[in-house]
């Protein structure tokens, strides 16, 4: 518990399904609804358009899913981590699932900024044989680059990929991709990209991300 | 379409679609009841998109107060943007609602909030992507009762093949006895007849298929004749006699909708009789919701919302009578809470400079709204709405000097007797506005003119008047275009074409009926939105049901005319308005009716109501001496 301001904390979370549409604004602002029903007054930034001080750690493309999502707040007050954990687990809408709170020193980096990568889970909804999709994979990853093209722009996918393996099991219905993609700044993979990469159609897939590499994502 | 083929079927549109949250519910506070346990299934449907529909209160209270009932249950349906319509046609889907994704054909009750006449044509593609019968005479004992009210239903006519029952006037009671009609018949074996016929002695709730309508040889309305003795003539608006607790359990959406905000009603109804404003007159008797009530609505709706905006809804905020004390208790209850207030509507002669200070430390937009409606002081006589040039002038030097940079002046061209004098006065006195606005804060000064076009609504006193023609629109923007322009100036106006539109359904009979139909069939939707606007599909409805548009928009009405809506009962008589009319014509202004009763209508057929709510629930005088009508006739009985 910070003894004095700023009261920073960082808020592990996961956003499962009823949230998958919801795009960043919009989970910004749910989260400061969330905070202002838990009774955790935000700190606001100075001048003439006050803000308040929340910052999310990365953005997640439409349509996925995640768990160990960051978020870092500023309050106006300190909290006890466990009373703001359970204030907020009870002011959080429909999918908005709260992992862990924990206070971080002031001097920490912004979340961007500590943000390496990401990875990505997408459970596959193909009747491709696991062969064949091993063999895809192994090809994408062989190569030195995979020019693509996105909303106009021309990038090479490869340098993005920073691991990529294919898990079949006998007990697991469908196979699954895990993917670990480049999530700095200029420099951010994206799964549906991968899965077009692979033949596989983006729109019957819906990725998840397990996990944001870099940050400090445990409490201490 | 089983909902969980449903539901899978949409999760795979989804994200194709822009804005898939629009369709996917989830939200705070939505009530998910068991469909196969609650007896009573209503769907309510608003139709434009999610953002609109999500920012209507009307609907959130309906939604409220069905979902208190046990054995009722309410889901929420919005228009699909058009992309998501043709993945819907494209793959069967039908529209659902959005709790538990059952297609609307699946309700019992289908209630459709029509607050503007452009929303018509989307309310039938509703009913059309919903399998519903679109036209009232086909739908059968096992398809959904489909349900209008809204502010346009006060001319109902145009909407009356399509719709079974309307709803006049406010919603809050006759939500229940409109369930109460549809639980007795229900499962009862009786024909669909039998629950229209048992609705129509509703309070308040108007049947079309009860009545006939007939027309003398030129077009105008001769008699609108009662079919069954059910019928009532007129129907009568409902009204509440005291505003309900405001709702403070919203629906929180994740998108950005129209209205972030927690609205609190702060008062129903207007006192100020200006002569175009259709709410003004409809909405009448005034009813004001204590403060107390107000801050802690505000207080209730914040813990359960977590909104960052208040919005304190009324058609004339500054007419409420305690608006100072209102404004400086919510001030000091949520200050450093960083809650943006709004108090929309406020009137140039009745705000002060201390309502300004305190609105001045509670809100962050640049833009302070005044609206004159029309430039001159002759104009504003016209229309009843009589501020001097002096006071605007004066007002909006204390708005610059209160910190704000941009006043927005909302004006209307087309009133009646309008010349392009009164329309080169518009541009003349925005550039004095801003003229004062350099004096004080120099060239971060602003005026933004939102010029939009007069258009006659029933039940006003202006019902007689004619719209002006596309070419008379037309020449008057031209003007202000030409002078509305250069630093801190900017002007706003509406499409010629849509006002049409607008002009045509407003005062429309039953006949228009049939070009709403055809509008539609040649892919009219989303009327509202300018970019889907489809002028000519309309000009071709109306000729392929042999109708002149011209004869609902630019005629002269006699002052005997029977109108298509006169046998719709908003409480103020024709008679009164029809003096209004002619008072406006010879410059006759009234006072607010605060001051001096003008015995409009309400009172007389209310009377009843207004003895058993005396004091200041109202701002009517009291009825003290019993009523010599006989009450049967004056509070239509509700059925038991």
């Amino acid at each position: 518990m910070p003894e004095e301001a700023p009261f920073r904390y960082r808020i592990r979370f996961a956003k499962s399904a009823p949230l998958r549409f919801i795009g960043h604004l919009d989970l910004h602002r749910t989260w400061e609804r969330t905070l202002r029903r838990a009774g955790a007054r935000l700190a606001y930034s100075e001048g003439y358009n006050p803000r308040p001080r929340l910052n999310l750690g990365l953005a997640l493309p439409l349509g996925c899913t995640s768990q160990g999502d960051l978020l870092d707040v500023i309050l106006e007050a300190s909290w006890e981590s466990e009373d703001l954990c359970q204030a907020l687990h009870k002011a959080a809408p429909p999918g908005l699932i709260v992992e862990a709170v924990w206070p971080v020193p002031a001097s920490t980096p912004p979340l961007q900024r500590e943000v390496s990568a990401c990875e990505y889970q997408v459970d596959l909804e193909t009747t491709a044989a696991a062969a064949e999709l091993q063999e895809a994979v192994q090809r994408l990853l062989s190569s030195d680059s995979l020019p693509r093209e996105r909303r106009g722009k021309s990038y090479d996918l490869r340098p993005l990929i920073e691991r990529l393996t294919l898990e079949t099991s006998e007990r697991a219905e469908r196979p699954r991709l895990v993917m670990q993609l480049a999530a700095r700044e200029g420099a951010t993979g994206r799964p549906e990209e991968v899965l077009l990469e692979l033949g596989l159609d983006p729109l019957a897939h819906v990725p998840h991300r397990a996990r944001v590499l870099g940050p400090s994502v445990e409490p201490g | 379409m089983k909902s969980g083929d449903l539901s899978r079927t949409l999760e795979r549109l989804l994200p194709g679609v822009q804005k898939p949250a629009r369709y996917a519910g989830g939200e705070l506070n939505q009530t998910v009841k068991d469909w196969d346990r609650v007896p009573l299934r209503v769907a309510l449907a608003f139709p434009d998109i999610y953002e609109l529909g999500m920012s209507n209160l009307g609907l959130a209270i309906l939604y409220d107060i069905v979902n208190r009932q046990p054995d009722a249950l309410a889901e929420r349906a919005f228009s699909p943007w058009p992309d998501m319509e043709a993945a819907m046609r494209a793959t069967g889907l039908p529209l659902f609602s959005l709790e538990t994704r059952h297609p609307l054909c699946d309700f019992d009750i289908l209630g459709i909030s029509l607050p503007y006449e452009t929303l018509y044509t989307n309310a039938l593609n509703m009913l059309d992507l919903a399998g519903i019968p679109l036209l009232t005479a086909d739908r059968g004992s096992t398809d959904a009762l489909v349900v209008a009210g809204g502010h346009a239903c006060y001319n109902p006519e145009p909407m009356a093949p399509f719709i079974d029952a309307f709803v006049i006037g406010e919603g809050e009671e006759v939500i229940l006895d409109i369930l109460a009609c549809v639980r007795a018949w229900k499962g009862g074996g009786q024909p669909r007849e039998a629950l229209l016929r048992q609705l129509a002695g509703v309070w308040g709730v108007y049947v079309p298929s009860l009545y006939r309508v007939h027309y003398h040889a030129d077009g105008t309305l001769q008699q609108v004749e009662a079919l069954f003795p059910e019928a009532r003539l007129p129907v009568i608006k409902r009204i509440v006699a005291k505003l309900p607790p405001p709702l403070t359990r919203l629906i929180v959406p994740y998108l950005d909708i129209a209205h972030n905000r927690i609205p609190i009603e702060i008062m129903r109804g207007c006192t100020r009789g200006c002569r175009f404003c259709q709410a003004g007159m409809i909405t009448r008797p005034v009813r004001e919701r204590p403060v107390q009530e107000v801050v802690e609505g505000i207080e209730r709706a914040l813990a359960e919302t977590g909104f960052e905006q208040v919005g304190l809804l009324s058609l004339s905020s500054s007419d409420y009578d305690d608006i100072l004390e209102l404004v400086r208790a919510v001030s000091a209850r949520f200050a450093g809470r960083h809650l943006d207030l709004s108090l929309p509507s406020l009137r140039i002669e009745t705000f002060s400079v201390e309502l300004m200070d305190l609105l001045q430390g509670n809100s962050h937009r640049s833009g302070f709204t005044l609206a004159p409606e029309a430039a001159t002081e002759r104009m504003r006589e016209i229309i009843n709405k009589p501020v001097s040039t002096q006071q605007l002038l004066e007002t909006a030097r204390a708005i610059y000097q209160h910190g704000w940079h941009t006043i927005k002046l909302y004006f209307m061209i087309g009133h009646p007797s309008e010349t392009l004098e009164d329309v080169q006065a518009i541009a003349d006195l925005c550039k004095a506005v801003l003229a004062e606005g350099r004096q004080l804060i120099g060239n971060r000064a602003k005026v933004t003119a939102g010029v939009s076009t007069f258009i006659p609504k029933p039940h006003t006193p202006f019902q007689w008047v004619p719209c002006d023609t596309l070419e008379q629109i037309q020449s008057k923007q031209a003007l202000l275009k030409r002078q509305l322009r250069g630093r801190g100036l900017k002007l706003n106006w509406n499409h010629p074409q849509e006002t049409m539109l607008e002009a045509w359904l407003s005062r429309g009979d039953r006949r228009m009926g049939e070009v709403v139909y055809r509008a539609w069939q040649r892919g009219a939707r989303f009327d509202a939105w300018s970019e889907h606007f489809q002028y000519d599909a309309w000009l071709q409805a109306f000729q392929e049901a042999d109708l002149d548009p011209a004869f609902y928009t630019h005629r002269e009405r006699p002052i005997d005319e029977i109108f298509p809506w006169d046998h719709i009962d908003a409480a103020v008589k024709k008679p009164f308005l029809t003096e209004d009319y002619l008072w406006s014509l010879q410059g006759k202004t009234r006072v607010d009716c605060r001051e001096r009763c003008f015995a409009c209508g309400i009172l007389p057929k209310f009377a009843e109501l207004r003895r058993s709510n005396p004091g200041e629930v109202w701002e009517c005088p009291e009825v003290r001496s019993p009523s010599r009508q006989r009450a049967a006739e004056i509070i239509p009985l509700v059925p038991a």
